[in-house]
């Protein structure tokens, strides 16, 4: 009996708490009056106008937008899996002079607020003519300077048996070889919260795609939106929702398959 | 992955106090082979990064922060008059009363929420699977442009907060609640945001349930023998255990709430209006040096955030030795 009081309040705390995602869904395909109208979540009047003006709204349709979004995403997936492992494997498995004091600083560097370097870096760019181009979003994580997933990776690294990569040694491998050939194709569930974070964060950043994209060719989904929400004021809801469940749409795929994945990245690391 | 659930905060702070120990200096013996060429074409990516992206504009972040600047001429130094004028600014101290009000009042709720739902849901409960994906969802989207949408028609005039509290106050007559533009009221906008904050509770829950997993059962067991009640067992082993835990949560959500930016963004259009009720201080900081061009003045406010975020997460730290138990 007790048991089953605690689901129904688990099951109506859960629905009151995805009902403002669910209903965003809904009205996507009502008429914009009836958004003011309606909070349940049949409606009354469906219609997909929404998304056709929704995707025309803009200098350019909808999918440019989120064809910029998925070409930074990418850039910063690869560069993230690269970089980060690279360093991830000299601080779990080499011995270099002050590794502590490296190790250490790059740690340091986890808890920096992009706010405080985002000043320079933008002066950086400018003078490199990187502003209003997609590489200023993507050369940092080329240089890892994403240094969690370095942090998370050495944690993973330290976890595989170091008698593999001695056993390596011995046959004659190199450090490369023993990266690319033991230490990586065991690191694949590292690899994978790596990447999926890289993909959630990018998907989701605002600031510094604010910052650095100010040319609407080269806007971002995010900037897109932040767009749509200025020239339209409150005209036009129902188009709004329904670019922005666009915009979630790819977050929602990579929750249904990633979730072992999250799951276990929060749960070991505390990231969002 | 490796055990420690305490993640990096507390790892970092293990490994530069490591570094000042015998044990820390003693790890390389002088045996030991040196990988020193090998490391530096694997730590080269990193190595460049951590100079052009990080430091160097850490550094020179500091330098404009006594400068007048405006990317236009070259920065002209005038000492401290940045600095003096952060103090002297209204809507500088109306920044930093709005970000500590959230994140004063929004992260003790969402933890609280966090460890509530954790705690309902442990133990072997059927469906947490999707109890725990259905709570997580929102963590996962809610720092994203079209949520702060969302959340702006939600608490708008005619937005579904308001069409349920009509409804509501419509089928019975005893109680009356009064209907506002949420969003556009001065004294609610940054209250919505505090529900958006809470909303995500969904991760640091996460966490909380993996630091349940992590207490033997032997625990209880040994307790339950000594005739405790389960009240006891909570307050007595739950709650210890589990303090490490809390503390890292609340690390890493004071962090994270510090530097909220994307929503007050756009529910405000950018000017962290009604009447500066959410200009959140990485907002004032993004005016100032973006749409201003004042970077000089931005610069010296990135430096206070970086002095407030480290002062925050060093008392936090100090106060812990009183309250966190480490069983190790």
């Amino acid at each position: 009996m007790r048991r089953a009081v605690k689901h129904v309040l688990l099951v109506i705390f859960g629905a009151l708490m995805i009902y403002p995602l669910l209903w965003m869904v809904a009205s996507s395909f009502k008429p914009d009056a009836l958004i003011f109208r309606e909070p349940g979540l049949i409606p009354t009047e469906f219609t997909v106008e929404n998304y056709r003006h929704g995707w025309n709204a803009l200098l350019h349709p909808f999918s440019h937008y989120l064809i910029n979004s998925a070409i930074v995403v990418a850039g910063a997936v690869l560069g993230n899996l690269v970089s980060c492992s690279l360093a991830a494997y000299a601080f779990a498995r080499l011995n270099f002079r002050l590794r502590g004091l490296w190790f250490a600083i790059m740690l340091m560097s986890i808890m920096l607020p992009i706010h405080v370097i985002i000043v320079p870096q933008y002066v950086l760019f400018s003078e490199l003519g990187w502003i209003n181009t997609f590489l200023p979003l993507i050369v940092p994580k080329l240089l890892a300077t994403d240094a969690f997933f370095v942090f998370l990776m050495v944690q993973f690294f330290r976890g595989i048996p170091k008698e593999l990569d001695e056993a390596a040694r011995i046959d004659g491998a190199g450090h490369p070889r023993i990266f690319v050939q033991i230490m990586l194709p065991l690191s694949a569930p590292a690899l994978a919260t790596t990447a999926i974070f890289t993909f959630i964060w990018t998907w989701n950043d605002f600031f510094s795609q604010l910052i650095f994209l100010t040319n609407p060719d080269m806007y971002t989904v995010p900037i897109a939106l932040r767009t749509f929400l200025d020239s339209t004021g409150q005209s036009s809801w129902g188009a709004m929702f329904a670019m922005s469940i666009l915009s979630l749409i790819p977050l929602f795929i990579v929750f249904l398959f990633g979730q072992r994945y999250l799951v276990r990245g929060i749960a070991t690391t505390g990231i969002k | 992955m490796r055990r420690d659930r305490r993640g990096w905060a507390v790892a970092a702070l293990g490994e530069l106090s490591k570094l000042r120990s015998k044990e820390g200096r003693a790890t390389r013996a002088p045996s030991e082979r040196n990988d020193g060429k090998a490391a530096v074409f694997f730590l080269a990516p990193w190595f460049v990064g951590l100079i052009l992206i990080v430091a160097g504009p850490l550094v020179a972040s500091l330098y404009l922060s006594f400068t007048d600047y405006d990317l236009l001429s070259d920065p002209n130094v005038i000492g401290m008059d940045n600095y003096v004028r952060l103090f002297e600014d209204p809507r500088l101290i109306q920044a930093l009363y709005v970000t500590f009000s959230y994140v004063l009042i929004s992260v003790p709720l969402q933890l609280a929420a966090a460890l509530g739902l954790a705690l309902l849901l442990d133990r072997g409960l059927r469906g947490l699977a999707i109890y725990r994906s259905v709570y997580y969802l929102p963590s996962l989207l809610g720092s994203s442009v079209a949520i702060a949408i969302l959340w702006r028609q939600i608490f708008g005039t005619n937005g579904l907060v308001n069409q349920v509290l009509e409804w509501f106050n419509s089928v019975q007559p005893l109680i009356q609640i009064g209907t506002h533009g949420w969003v556009s009221h001065p004294d609610y906008a940054l209250g919505t945001l505090m529900v958006l904050n809470v909303w995500t509770f969904g991760s640091p829950m996460i966490i909380f349930l993996a630091g349940l997993r992590q207490i033997p059962e032997m625990y209880y067991e040994a307790a339950s023998i000594d005739g405790a009640s389960k009240r006891r067992r909570f307050i007595s082993i739950t709650i210890p255990m589990l303090t490490p835990i809390i503390f890292f949560n609340l690390v890493l959500q004071l962090i994270n709430a510090f530097q909220t930016f994307t929503q007050s963004y756009i529910i405000s259009n950018g000017t962290g209006g009604p009447v500066d009720s959410t200009l959140f201080y990485t907002l004032y900081l993004y005016q100032q040096g973006f749409r201003n061009l004042d970077m000089g003045y931005a610069s010296a406010m990135a430096w206070l955030l970086l002095i407030i975020i480290a002062a925050m997460t060093a008392i936090n730290f100090f106060v812990s030795r009183y309250w966190v138990f480490y069983n190790d």
